[in-house]
């Protein structure tokens, strides 16, 4: 690719660029063309300032975790201030906000409540999160003691630690969530191999066909009784 | 709805396809007044209307349009639809999440035709609201396992060299989510509207990672966007250096803000939730890293209580979009079943339509362009005799791969996994023409 742009340079196409754009192109043509046997003179080094502004990730590993340390205790208050209009004081969710807490023992039912306690692999993804995302509307605004106190108080409210517990960058990667063993890969391609087929049935593939059941909501846009959603 | 026209009438396939959708109403309107479309269409015709009905008053007097000069040119400068296509646009359901800026509006393709979804009609879903971010500001970085980390601005990326243009769909796994327990929401717009398909104008991710160097140990690339999600997403290294792109225009113009403007990820055939919008950061790891949305999100919970996770493919899929509850049969006679099919595993090699609930298929007729990875319109005309119908598609990629049924797929996954339910959808057609979102078996 970018050999195709030096042969249009070498092709003398760089008189074709407009007058006003001439100068500074010329200017720069020399360093760009002998840059560009590794890379390209686009684009600048990132100062340490900037990617330290920008590096929020965490993984489960602790990568990526500040320095801090947050209890329980000082969890409730930071949670309750910050957060518990809409995820309940418990975490159990206020109105359709999100529940945060509960659902242990659900994942097979009708009706799997997916929380940090019951679904979640991993702690480090509720660091990351609130640290990047929440509270809604005013994300970005937690240090990184309270976010520490406030994950303590989510893994307390899921009963993964006791209401003494503080959690810190070192003890982080200890904390392990129950459902982290019940998650694999993508295996379609061999546990939904029969979907690979080479002649689909054309004629008479079935008996009588019949409704077995309807659109429930026959308006398109849904009343006040509309069932919850379960869009994620 | 309740009006059919004669077995005599010329059917609408006598059209190009193209105005095909926005014909309906006009369909409906002539109908209504006795006028087929194919009183227009020739002296055969004619010859049967004539004795039914006096002259059709939208020929004689002359119509006014015909008569007065119209609006000048510039009286938009940026052009609308016409005001008769007022009703096509995007749309929320209220009820399906605590608040519209972690919220989705639905593409309307009811009303759609051909395989390129216009800019303004393309589905949105936002976690954060819609970040507006001025070019000048944007900033975009590399680091990580690399050899030079880098800051780009948008003038960088429009001074790449090897800018492409590419179609891909982007499709949202959690499409068809509401579907999975049964038929419930009426309309392809909310079954299936969290689609759409555009060209995309921009670099290779591969051309940045290569600037900066990626190094021996990078396996993944961490891709984040500026809005007030900060949404983000690991992507196997081998991914992002195969096909992705740094995309700042699409159809043709600036990427619209509620689709990342000014620079997003284009993740082809994967699932829309990769194509971070507002994309201000890479970062390459050894690992993945295990963010919010690969995790409690965009996993697939299954019967069994274990789950799956980087399901990344969105698998072939197909529905009719005409008929279907928005767009309901006015017409006996000749009709043309229209829809759209997809994989992300490839192109869709053929598209079969069922009339009768997957005991009998026809296969359809791709028309346009079938690129890889990019949706496909495809149509079966048809003489309706006002029989009730059970329509059905059914799509095939160049993988072999035969888009299954609700209940095949049921059987493999169970019925709590949300996402990546591509199965087979069915229209019952009343015979009055009305139609609703059904399931059979
Ligand atoms: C104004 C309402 C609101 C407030 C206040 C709020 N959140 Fe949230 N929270 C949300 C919404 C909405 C989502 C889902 C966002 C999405 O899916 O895009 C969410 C998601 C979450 C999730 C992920 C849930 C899951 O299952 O994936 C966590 C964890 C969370 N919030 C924690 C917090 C914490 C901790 C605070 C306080 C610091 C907080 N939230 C404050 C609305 C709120």
């Amino acid at each position: 690719m970018w050999k195709s742009a030096e042969a249009l340079l070498a092709a003398g196409m760089a008189t074709l660029i407009g007058v006003t754009a001439l100068p500074a192109w010329a200017q720069s043509a020399a360093p760009h063309q002998k840059a560009s046997a590794s890379a390209p003179a686009l684009g600048r080094p990132a100062l340490p300032e900037e990617i330290a502004a920008w590096n929020i990730d965490v993984r489960p590993d602790g990568e990526g975790l500040p320095e801090g340390h947050g209890s329980v205790k000082q969890g409730e208050a930071v949670f309750l201030q910050n957060c518990a209009t809409c995820h309940g004081e418990f975490g159990e969710g206020a109105g359709r906000w999100p529940v945060l807490a509960g659902g242990q023992g659900t994942l097979k039912s009708d009706r799997p409540e997916k929380t940090i306690g019951s679904f979640w692999p991993y702690a480090s993804t509720a660091f990351d999160y609130v640290r990047r995302a929440m509270p809604f509307g005013n994300n970005q605004s937690l240090s990184a003691d309270e976010t520490y106190a406030i994950v303590a108080y989510l893994l307390n409210l899921n009963d993964l630690v006791p209401e003494d517990f503080v959690l810190s960058k070192e003890n982080f990667p200890k904390v392990q969530l129950p459902n982290q063993p019940n998650f694999y890969e993508d295996d379609r391609e061999t546990t939904e191999k029969a979907f690979w087929k080479s002649n689909p049935c054309m004629k008479d593939c079935s008996g009588p066909v019949h409704v077995t059941a309807r659109a429930q909501i026959l308006n398109v846009t849904p009343d006040e009784d509309a069932p919850k959603g379960n869009l994620e | 709805m309740s009006q059919h026209s004669g077995p005599g009438q010329q059917g609408p396939e006598k059209m190009p396809s193209g105005t095909r959708a926005a014909s309906l109403s006009r369909r409906g309107f002539l109908s209504a007044l006795g006028m087929g479309a194919g009183a227009a269409a020739g002296g055969s015709a004619l010859a049967g209307r004539a004795l039914a009905a006096g002259p059709d008053p939208n020929i004689v007097p002359v119509p006014e349009w015909s008569k007065m000069l119209g609006a000048g040119v510039n009286v938009n400068p940026y052009g609308k639809p016409s005001m008769f296509e007022k009703d096509v646009v995007r749309r929320e359901v209220e009820w399906l999440t605590a608040s519209r800026e972690s919220s989705v509006s639905f593409t309307p393709l009811y009303a759609l035709d051909g395989v390129i979804t216009p800019n303004g009609l393309c589905f949105v879903r936002h976690h954060g609201g819609e970040a507006e971010i001025d070019p000048d500001k944007y900033r975009l970085m590399i680091h990580g396992l690399v050899d030079k980390p880098l800051v780009f601005t948008l003038e960088d990326i429009k001074r790449m060299p090897g800018r492409v243009n590419r179609a891909y769909f982007l499709e949202c796994a959690a499409n068809s989510g509401m579907e999975w327990r049964g038929a419930q929401l009426n309309g392809c717009q909310f079954t299936h509207g969290m689609i759409h398909n555009v060209f995309y104008t921009g670099i290779p991710l591969k051309t940045l990672l290569d600037m900066a160097g990626v190094q021996a140990k990078g396996k993944w690339v961490l891709a984040e966007g500026a809005d007030a999600a900060v949404m983000t997403r690991s992507i196997p290294l081998e991914k992002a250096m195969k096909d992705c792109l740094v995309a700042f225009a699409m159809n043709g113009e600036a990427l619209r803000p509620e689709q990342g403007y000014p620079v997003r990820l284009v993740v082809p055939g994967w699932e829309g939730n990769m194509w971070v919008k507002w994309l201000r950061r890479l970062k390459v790891g050894d690992e993945p890293w295990q963010q919010r949305e690969e995790t409690s999100k965009y996993t697939d919970l299954l019967a069994d209580g274990r789950s799956r996770r980087f399901t990344f493919v969105m698998d072939a899929k197909s529905v009719v979009t005409s008929p279907s509850p928005q767009a309901p049969l006015k017409h006996k006679g000749p009709n043309v079943i229209s829809g759209i099919a997809w994989s992300g595993r490839g192109t869709i090699k053929r598209v079969d339509v069922s009339l009768d609930g997957g005991r009998n298929w026809t296969t359809a007729r791709i028309e346009g362009p079938a690129m890889p990875m990019a949706m496909t319109r495809f149509y079966l005309d048809f003489d309706w005799a006002g029989d009730e119908l059970m329509v059905q598609s059914r799509a095939m990629d160049d993988t072999g791969y035969v888009q299954p049924t609700k209940n095949e797929l049921r059987a493999v996954r169970g019925t709590n996994s949300i996402y990546h339910n591509n199965g087979i959808q069915t229209w019952l057609v009343r015979s009055n023409g009305e139609t609703e979102n059904v399931e059979v078996g």
